[in-house]
């Protein structure tokens, strides 16, 4: 279990944060958010991002990947999490084709990943049905209709939901609320029939969307995997992304850190640098401490992707787990050792609260994880 | 198969061959083997065990074999802890002298002080303690009076020593003296070591709140020391006690103790606590705490392993040692709050037949661990370093 990057995955990181240092600063979501961007994301920056390889970094070569494994993915979200880059490279890359490579049938994989991978077709998971991470409380329904399915139901916060062109619908084919059999999985076209999608403007700037299906009707081979089976698919989507996602919750902290660090050697009162208080010295290095413990947890959940370990459940709430926590703990900080700047909109610290608090509620917050681990943990 | 694995199965198959089947399960207090002059044995497999280690140069091996070390690699050192710890091997001998004196030593002795005590302690006939902190100097440990005067051919020490652990049963003792009492008191500090059977040293132990009275003071009056044992160049021993505290610390950052209670949290939430039908602890938040310190241990070990995969890779800021003594300690600390939290009042017991002997260990580790965060350098110490030296924070 590698705990340091490889030369070329080091090499990788690098290229990325030089590229998103030029092209891709915190100041171009704030003008996404000034512009009420419909989109949510800069087109032309995505399209850059897929000529780098970005979206088949962890796809099979026989798909039009590059087979680079997530500990290279990792390292490019890290750094887009420094810069709280928007882009469907989560949503489409790290959701979407993971559910796709995980449970898809032959035929699916061939119209799908090479797009994604292209950058031709972007996908999007609706599976969160309130305002909270619950995986298994779904009671969008799927009901058989001759050859076809019938969707019903209504999803919430779907990351880049509206602009997404195909979704992958997390609905019940049977069992109660509650229950991981009966869960199936569908993909559906962003622009079927009966299906309406609003995007909700959030407080991190972000992309997401509400999605109502009304009686939607798909095909039978929409089915990812088989029907009733598709939890164990879910699962394993779910934890890719909150693995992803702790690593740009990561790149957050980091930057969020850095500066708060650089800060406390510049700002002087009292006719010193406020640095020199231990007060505000014992906090940045109980911090120092938390974020290296974050690191080894990130790195080591990476490899227990590539590395296909039976220990992936647990290292996935682990790492969603401590990044929430360490997130929270270090974007606090930041503001309250700016001081009053620190809560204007002019700082972009308050961009970094602000996604700190919706990456959070994402894929699981910490009594999520905990009882997660727990229980994988047979406890 | 690679180099690495050869000597893997070669380690393997020697331990399998070697190590007594009673030494291959943690020893309880009165197992443990120290060395010392009068160095006695629990039990004859803890002396076969002893003498097998120390003839293979392995009670220190990663030191140089000509000072009776078992001139190993770290990454030779890290395979052959992992396979005793695969096998459940003891640590054949303790002593300070192998995790503090000896690698300072190394660094910093004359070739002369390396033969006359490295194998000393790689053979386990003579026991170390440290005098470092003094009643007036805690964490402002620059501030020591303890003094060293030159009389010409030798110093002659007056002043006390506190917290000098275990100094009642040991043989020699290294200690920080002032040898100039007019300079920036960082200078005018030497580095000495003391034959405790001299004339003028005496001992008395602290009673601790945990009972126990591992620590003692130690008073030197007017003890005669030969010139020979002064370590580094005279008032450059600030220099030697920095580079030794790092050790220290990455001790304690890895403390696990041997002696300590066979009741893991876990096991403690299942027995004291409870599952429900589905495999669950039934105390909601006792659950979440558990969980907590479970997580922030699984960290904490997969840290000190990226530690070593930077070391050995040469890449990375080098930074993680600075932080362990002060995450490893609190973590410690919390490990003992959460057993009591999960234990109730069956981890306060004193003394008695209410209780089991693991039960009491707990109640005693409890208040001793009060103690990691204070010694070797308190956690307000640890964070005022880690805030100038790995955050460049102003003074």
């Amino acid at each position: 279990m590698p705990l340091v990057l490889n030369e070329e995955q080091r090499l990788l990181k690098d290229t990325a944060s030089e590229f998103l240092n030029s092209q891709a600063p915190v100041d171009a979501l704030r003008k996404l958010r000034d512009n009420k961007d419909e989109l949510g994301y800069d087109q032309p920056l995505w399209q850059q991002m897929v000529e780098l390889g970005w979206a088949g970094i962890t796809l099979p070569e026989a798909y039009g990947g590059l087979d680079f494994g997530f500990m290279g993915l990792g390292a490019v979200i890290e750094e887009s999490g420094r810069r709280l880059t928007a882009s469907p490279l989560f949503s489409s890359v790290v959701l979407g084709a993971s559910a796709i490579i995980l449970g898809g049938s032959e035929q699916q994989k061939q119209a799908l990943l090479p797009a994604i991978a292209s950058g031709e077709t972007s996908l999007a998971l609706a599976l969160e049905e309130s305002s909270h991470h619950r995986p298994t409380l779904i009671s969008t329904s799927a009901e058989k209709d001759g050859d076809n399915y019938r969707l019903s139901g209504s999803k919430v916060s779907v990351i880049d939901g509206a602009s997404a062109e195909q979704l992958i619908v997390v609905a019940r084919t049977s069992g109660k609320n509650g229950e991981t059999n009966g869960i199936s999985l569908f993909l559906v076209d962003g622009k079927a029939e009966g299906l309406t999608r609003s995007r909700r403007w959030m407080a991190d700037s972000r992309a997401v969307a509400d999605v109502s299906l009304d009686g939607v009707s798909v095909s039978a081979d929409s089915v990812i995997g088989e029907v009733d089976k598709g939890w164990e698919i879910l699962d394993a989507t779910l934890d890719r992304g909150r693995i992803c996602l702790a690593a740009e919750m990561l790149g957050g902290v980091l930057e969020c850190f850095e500066r708060t660090v650089a800060y406390l050697k510049e700002r002087e009162q009292f006719g010193v640098k406020i640095g020199s208080f231990q007060a505000l010295k014992h906090r940045a290095a109980h911090m120092y401490t938390e974020i290296e413990l974050a690191k080894s947890v990130v790195l080591d959940a990476f490899s227990a992707i590539d590395e296909g370990r039976a220990d992936l459940g647990q290292m996935a709430s682990l790492a969603k787990a401590t990044l929430n926590d360490v997130f929270y703990l270090v974007s606090s900080e930041a503001v309250q050792m700016h001081g009053g700047i620190g809560v204007t909109d002019e700082l972009e610290i308050g961009f970094f609260l602000k996604r700190s608090r919706m990456a959070i509620q994402l894929l699981g917050d910490s009594g999520f994880h905990r009882d997660r681990y727990a229980s994988l943990s047979g406890y | 198969m690679d180099a690495q694995e050869a000597f893997r199965q070669e380690v393997r198959e020697w331990l399998q061959a070697n190590c007594p089947e009673s030494m291959r399960k943690p020893p309880v207090r009165e197992e443990q083997v120290w060395a010392g002059r009068n160095q006695s044995f629990p039990s004859e497999d803890a002396k076969i065990w002893f003498e097998r280690m120390r003839d293979k140069g392995w009670t220190v091996p990663e030191w140089p074999r000509e000072y009776g070390g078992g001139g190993l690699d770290e990454s030779q050192c890290k395979i052959l802890k992992e396979e005793m710890k695969a096998l459940g091997c003891r640590a054949p001998l303790l002593d300070l002298g192998i995790w503090m004196l000896g690698p300072a030593l190394l660094e910093y002795g004359s070739e002369e002080q390396k033969k006359e005590h490295l194998p000393n302690i790689t053979a386990g006939k003579i026991r170390w303690c440290q005098g470092y902190s003094e009643p007036g100097a805690g964490s402002d440990l620059a501030s020591l009076q303890c003094k060293a005067e030159d009389k010409g051919d030798h110093f002659l020490v007056n002043g006390t020593k506190i917290w000098t652990t275990n100094a009642d049963k040991s043989d020699w003792i290294f200690c920080l003296v002032r040898t100039d009492p007019n300079v920036k008191k960082q200078e005018g500090i030497s580095f000495l070591l003391i034959d405790m059977a001299s004339e003028g040293v005496s001992v008395s132990p602290i009673e601790l709140i945990s009972g126990e009275s591992e620590f003692c003071q130690t008073f030197f009056d007017n003890v005669k020391v030969p010139k020979k044992n002064l370590v580094a160049e005279l008032n450059k021993g600030w220099s030697v006690a920095k580079a030794l505290l790092k050790h220290e610390r990455k001790l304690m950052s890895e403390t696990q103790d041997n002696a300590g209670p066979n009741i893991s949290p876990v096991m403690a939430a299942e027995h004291y606590v409870g599952k429900d039908a589905n495999g669950k602890i039934v105390d909601h938040a006792l659950r979440d705490q558990l969980t907590q310190h479970e997580m922030k241990f699984r960290a904490l070990g997969l840290t000190h392993f990226r530690s070593f995969e930077e070391r050995v890779a040469g890449v990375g800021e080098g930074t993680i040692p600075m932080i362990m003594k002060y995450v490893g300690t609190e973590s410690s600390k919390s490990k003992e709050e959460l057993l009591l939290a999960l234990m109730g009042t069956q981890a306060l017991g004193w003394e008695g037949e209410a209780f089991t002997s693991d039960e009491l260990l707990v109640t005693r580790g409890w208040l001793f661990s009060k103690a990691l965060s204070i010694a070797g350098g308190s956690s307000e110490v640890q964070l005022n370093i880690i805030a100038k030296r790995v955050l460049g924070l102003p003074d």
